[in-house]
């Protein structure tokens, strides 16, 4: 684009360092980034991934050390400057307008105006968005309100925004946390194109089957420092992931076969018309089963229906037996049923709250005597959790929201834990969450099936839904396209349900 | 469901016309296009009725008092709107006009002779600096708006107090050429409806096709985005406390044009709730980013009509608030209600 015929060397750091008050969470970094390569940093929750990118685009800024842009040392000293050096950074959760259309959200601040007068020529703007978005290969009205598009499509809109800039250094933080495999390889299309034009796309994962993907170099981060960059050829996944903890990493436990007791949730022909249709499932105690399924399938919704968020209009839902239907989330979670939503920023963390207080929350009434809380044992369950978990916070008395990414999305599943239900929704539970972390949300979900609980594990990691489930339900379009047992289901037969090549089971039609 | 198909064409001439049309698309536009034709049925309805039912209302007078007060109501509203839009509110405007009034109407007992300009200018200057004060508060002092300008509501009226010290300001005080600006001039419009239209007219040009006005938007929708994005949110939220505090200085001369009279314990007082009413029946989002002008309009028009209408039927004006009062609340609910349901449609496609 912007940068055939100049010469261009990239970007370096020297000794980039930064805290927040505490420990460096940025420890004397030096990166570079050159032109034309895709450079995928790795680490886990908390190592200062994130941190790093927003050193480099200007939205904290270092205690120590500089930034380097083609030889000249800069001050990067906000968002604006970061981009007027071709550095764009497209966050961890969509940054955006809701109110406002893909094409404002794309040229805010830059709008095209007319000359004599400076009027916004809104024709124009619209035309610049279509040509934009098309050139990536994206099919999004441009007039259409962003708050009204997928995670997915948001992003899209978040990368032609980046284009729109001239950007040569693309950054991108767990891009891929919340799309299908389908929206993933699209992105890697996308991410090669931008390869082809001569940037350098930064592109943070902890997925590192995508890594080793896409990946030109890799550099493993661990605790603020980087531990090293490498070749992508250069190094295997478990050397990889040996450098990021810095030992070495046992397997997630094999699943052994349960003998599940009786069912603990029925779900009888479910309806909520536009959203999934005629739904039937069922889970029994000490069993796992996962709702897979392309992002989109309707999965989220029922799951929302059954805990009394969304109504539905017909069907039947039983909880140990008994019929119900909640008319609110508290409802279903006096009887006994949790939901954790994939939504960890706005339904299941509140942000300014601290860490033992998240965790706590559900089960104020019994950490209460006479009114009182009893701030001892919140104190002593919440730092359990912690342990347990290895949440990198401070103390559990810090708030959430100076959290890494993952480790909120860990203090999420720590507060599940914590209040016991009986029949336990999982919504994504380990999205955004490092390879150790995984291994142990997994742990502890396969004690929770093993001491009786009922989990439903709603995901779109098939590795994670072959590694837990005991039986899986694929969803398309809204209704239950099939079930696999445990030895049927490969990653390979998901799919095929779940884009409705293979045979439909059940013989249910397709919509 | 699934949009952004790769093989797909490029947008349709469709949607770039609709695009083009009146309303910039925001979320839950069906609902909100509802809303503009609903409020004009419900004027027209209400005019409809109303002018059947009593004999006071269709008469030449009545229309131009109507018109007078909906052009009040614009003048403060246009600017409340643009507060609103970034997430703010402006609580004062009530007790700027007041203190504009009231300022303007002593200077004219010592000099009735000021040309007509210079009266309006000296008023919407004196709103100039009581919105640069609101705005300090709340885009630097980091105050939030309700706090802030309940306050200045406040301090504004008590200004309104000592500086008439208690005295009205009576109609011999009120110079013709100023009371002229509020009768029937050229065609029979009087040259305050006229300037009523032109500053909504640059209100709405401003908040839809100038950057700073969709700043405001940007501010209001997402304010961790806009300053991603360089937008200087603390100046462009002062700004919109300058416009809302000049535009209600300025509606302070044009009060005491329209009465000839200016009470220091009646004039603008509660007029705050009719300017953020008529904002939010418009359909601009008491949440921010959303709305405009345009709609504020229509939110003027219902609002001046009802009362007009009540008015001449007889009612009382204890009845008058209340049913104000619950238009408000009604207006407010829709709008939360579109919100959700965008909410939820959007959360159902991650
Ligand atoms: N604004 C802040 N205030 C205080 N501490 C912060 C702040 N931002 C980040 N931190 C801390 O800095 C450390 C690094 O966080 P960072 O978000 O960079 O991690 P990360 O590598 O991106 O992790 P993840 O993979 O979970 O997203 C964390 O321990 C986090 O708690
Ligand atoms: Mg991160």
């Amino acid at each position: 684009m912007a940068h055939d015929g100049r010469t261009t060397e990239g970007l370096r750091t020297r000794g980039l360092t930064k805290s927040f008050g505490g420990p460096p969470v940025v420890r004397d970094v030096d990166i570079d980034l050159r032109p034309a390569e895709v450079h995928a940093i790795v680490g886990e929750n908390g190592a200062g991934k994130s941190t790093l990118l927003k050193l480099l685009a200007g939205v904290h800024q270092p205690d120590a050390g500089e930034v380097i842009v083609d030889g000249n040392a800069v001050a990067v000293t906000s968002p604006t400057v970061a981009r007027s050096l071709g550095i764009s950074l497209i966050f961890q959760e969509p940054t955006l307008f809701p109110d406002l259309t893909v094409a404002e959200n794309i040229f805010m601040g830059r709008h095209p105006v007319t000359a004599r007068l400076p009027m916004v020529r809104w024709r124009t703007m619209l035309s610049r968005a279509a040509a934009l978005m098309e050139s990536i290969g994206a099919r999004i009205d441009p007039a259409r309100p962003v708050g009204e598009l997928s995670v997915a499509e948001q992003q899209l809109v978040e990368i032609a925004t980046a284009l729109s800039h001239r950007a040569r250094f693309v950054l991108m933080d767990e891009p891929t946390a919340s799309l299908t495999p389908r929206e993933v390889d699209r992105l890697f299309a996308i991410i090669r194109d931008l390869k082809a034009r001569g940037a350098s796309v930064v592109f943070v994962n902890h997925r590192l089957e995508e890594v080793f993907a896409i990946a030109d170099r890799i550099t493993v981060m661990r605790d603020g420092a980087k531990v090293g960059t490498w070749a992508a050829g250069e190094l295997s996944r478990d050397e990889v992931v040996k450098r990021m903890v810095g030992r070495e990493l046992g397997r997630s436990p094999e699943r052994p076969h349960v003998q599940p007791g009786e069912v603990a949730l029925e779900v009888e022909d479910l309806t909520a018309p536009g959203r999934f249709r005629g739904v039937s499932l069922s889970v029994r105690r000490g069993e796992i089963v996962a709702m897979a399924g392309l992002v989109g399938a309707g999965r989220t919704e029922v799951a929302r229906a059954l805990f009394g968020i969304d109504s539905f209009e017909r069907g039947t839902v039983k909880l140990n037996g008994q019929a119900v239907r909640f008319r609110s989330p508290r409802e279903a979670l006096r009887a006994g049923l949790a939901y954790l939503p994939e939504d960890r920023q706005h339904q299941g963390l509140i942000q300014a709250l601290t860490v033992a207080q998240n965790m706590t929350l559900t089960i104020l009434g019994e950490l209460s005597r006479g009114g009182w809380l009893d701030r001892r044992r919140e104190q002593e369950l919440a730092r359990r959790q912690v342990e347990r978990l290895q949440v990198k916070t401070p103390s559990v008395n810090s708030a959430v929201q100076n959290l890494s990414g993952g480790n909120q999305q860990k203090v999420l599943v720590g507060k599940f834990l914590i209040a016991r239900p009986k029949v336990l929704i999982l919504d994504e539970p380990t999205r955004g969450v490092d390879v150790g972390a995984k291994a142990e949300i997994h742990r502890l979900i396969v004690d929770l099936a093993a001491q009786g609980m009922a989990v439903l594990v709603i995901s779109s990691d098939l590795p994670e839904v072959l590694a837990l489930a005991d039986r899986v339900i694929v969803m398309r379009a809204g209704q239950v396209a099939g079930e696999l047992s445990r030895d049927e289901a490969t990653e390979e037969s998901i799919m095929r349900l779940a884009v409705g090549t293979g045979p439909t089971a059940g013989g249910r039609k397709a919509l | 469901m699934r949009t952004g198909d790769p093989q797909a064409p490029g947008p349709s001439a469709e949607t770039l016309v609709r695009a083009m049309a009146g309303t910039i698309p925001t979320r839950g536009r069906g609902a909100a296009r509802f809303r503009d034709v609903g409020l004009l049925l419900a004027v027209v309805l209400l005019a409809a009725v109303t002018a059947v039912r009593s004999p006071h209302f269709a008469t030449a007078a009545n229309l131009q008092r109507i018109m007078l007060d909906i052009s009040l109501l614009l003048i403060v509203a246009t600017g409340q709107t643009m507060v609103v839009l970034t997430r703010n509110i402006d609580l004062s405007v009530g007790s700027v006009l007041g203190l504009s009034g009231i300022a303007v109407g002593f200077l004219l007992k010592d000099h009735p002779a000021m040309p007509v300009t210079g009266i309006l200018l000296l008023g919407t200057g004196l709103g100039l600096i009581l919105g640069a004060v609101n705005g300090a508060l709340v885009a630097w002092g980091r105050v939030p708006a309700v706090i802030a300008t309940l306050g200045t509501l406040t301090v504004y009226r008590g200004l309104v107090f000592i500086h008439s010290g208690g005295q009205q300001v009576n109609p011999q005080d009120i110079p013709l050429q100023l009371v002229a600006i509020a009768r029937p001039g050229a065609l029979g419009v009087p040259v305050m409806v006229v300037m009523a239209f032109v500053i909504a007219a640059l209100g709405w040009l401003l908040l839809r096709y100038t950057r700073t006005g969709r700043a405001m938007y940007a501010i209001g929708s997402n304010p961790d985005a806009a300053r991603m994005r360089g937008v200087q949110a603390g100046r462009i939220v002062f700004l919109t406390y300058l416009i809302s505090g000049a535009l209600a200085g300025l509606a302070g001369v044009l009060y005491a044009a329209r009465f000839a009279t200016v009470n220091p314990a009646s004039a603008g007082v509660a007029f705050e709730l009719q300017a953020v009413a008529a904002t939010v029946i418009g359909g601009t989002s008491i949440l921010g980013g959303r709305g405009g002008v345009p709609g504020t309009f229509l939110g003027a028009l219902l609002l001046g009509t009802i009362a007009n209408a009540l008015a001449v039927s007889g009612v009382s004006g204890f009845w008058q608030r209340a049913i104000e009062g619950a238009i408000i609340l009604a207006a407010v609910a829709v709008d939360s209600l579109i919100r959700q349901h965008s909410f939820k449609e959007g959360a159902r496609r991650v």
